[in-house]
């Protein structure tokens, strides 16, 4: 990564680890853990929120020295509903049976807090390409925490990754049974719980 | 009569908007430290859930529904085989509603219950981009409901919201003297007792309706 310099690659690695969205800024929680019953919605949803994230991040910081200081919430929310509108009629068109599991989950990450989020925190300030770059580190590390939910949900809840069974039936035989709680919705609330936990003892963040 | 019914207690319990779709989750971690903001976070949800759900319904039935530009076609020039569906605008219509709504009821509770509107405060505004707001709208959509099941709906998330936010800032009013882990602490600890709430509401689920 020779050709970022010292700044662009902190605003593209630190959201992944140090800085994450959901387990340490808390944002945009919502509307992300009912995708996370399995892995492909899971990977579907995350790309769809790493292109809106980068894309917007990217526009809003073209247009930052237009935007008057007064009415900066509403532009942004039209530049993000735009894109989340596009990036929903590009999901209809090419994997329909997707965006149906999806449902509504798609349209609201318009109110996702993350989006808004890195646009007023970051974009407002910053180039074009640095803005992008940060909007891809979040969206990425916003994803991996979304994707290790569903890793854990789908193998404990239905005994699969990525739809393929990996629980050998001589352990079924041998008593063994899915964990049905972890398809519920108590299940994502619990693992994200603990997913929080594991990631503040790793880089020693607390809370008081 | 028992159809509405059934629609409000699904909404309340059975189908709670935060607990069973996760949906309004950034202002449910960030407000639950406390009881009485709860309480009215709570409340402005109710409000706004209640006036947006049927305002956004009326938008999509008459103006953005396929084929719901009928009663206009003709005075465009536009012939009845000519269908125009805009319901790909849904969402970024929905949210200027509610926005405009949020807006609306603000200078309402100023104006004749200004104690309301004082006790409300910050939360009234930060409603407008709440996730269970956009996604109750969505939701009817996708549900097909009627004008009065949508209202009853809206009403029936609002209190849904509303049990579960002042559930939890008590059980987080409790814990406070509790020897929780240092990193556990704040957010990871509020999920999983989020997860032990819900697990207690997924007991009404077996009840049909």
């Amino acid at each position: 990564m020779d050709f970022l310099d010292k700044k662009s690659k902190v605003a593209l690695t630190d959201p992944l680890m140090k800085n994450n969205p959901i387990s340490l800024q808390v944002l945009g929680i919502c509307s992300a853990l009912a995708v996370t019953v399995q892995l492909n919605t899971a990977v579907v949803m995350t790309l769809a929120v790493v292109a809106v994230l980068s894309v917007s991040n990217t526009v809003i910081s073209l247009l930052r020295t237009m935007i008057p200081g007064k009415v900066r919430i509403i532009v942004q929310l039209s530049v993000i509903a735009t894109l989340v509108i596009l990036t929903d009629q590009i999901l209809q068109a090419y994997m329909y049976d997707i965006s149906k599991q999806l449902s509504v989950f798609v349209a609201l990450i318009i109110t996702n807090c993350i989006v808004m989020g890195r646009a007023e925190a970051f974009a407002m300030q910053n180039t074009p390409g640095k803005s992008f770059l940060d909007g891809l580190g979040n969206g990425l590390g916003y994803g991996g925490i979304l994707i290790s939910v569903a890793f854990f949900r789908e193998l404990l809840g239905n005994g699969s990754i990525y739809g393929y069974t990996v629980i050998p039936e001589s352990l079924y035989a041998a008593g063994y049974q899915n964990m049905g709680i972890m398809v519920l919705s108590p299940g994502a609330f619990i693992i994200l719980g603990l997913i929080v936990w594991v990631h503040r003892i790793a880089s020693g963040v607390e809370e008081d | 009569m028992e159809h509405y019914i059934s629609i409000l207690t699904k909404a309340i319990f059975i189908e709670n908007i935060l607990l069973a779709y996760f949906l309004g989750m950034c202002s449910f971690l960030a407000i639950s430290k406390k009881v009485d903001t709860s309480i009215g976070l709570g409340f402005a949800v109710i409000f706004v859930l209640t006036i947006t759900a049927p305002a956004n319904w009326a938008i999509h039935n008459f103006l953005l529904k396929e084929g719901a530009l009928s009663w206009i076609n003709a005075d465009f020039g536009i012939d009845g085989n000519n269908v125009i569906d805009l319901s790909f605008l849904n969402s970024i219509i929905f949210i200027a509603v509610i926005a405009a709504m949020v807006q609306l009821v603000e200078m309402t509770l100023d104006k004749f219950a200004p104690k309301l509107y004082i006790s409300l405060g910050i939360f009234l505004p930060l409603i407008a981009v709440n996730c269970a707001i956009l996604g109750g709208s969505m939701f009817l959509v996708e549900r097909n409901y009627t004008f009065v099941e949508s209202t009853v709906y809206g009403f029936g998330s609002g209190i849904g919201f509303f049990l579960a936010i002042a559930s939890m800032a008590a059980i987080r009013h409790r814990i406070r003297y509790s020897n929780v882990p240092p990193q556990l602490r704040g957010v990871g600890i509020t999920m999983l007792l989020t997860g032990l709430v819900s697990m207690a509401f997924m007991a009404f689920s077996g009840i049909d309706l």
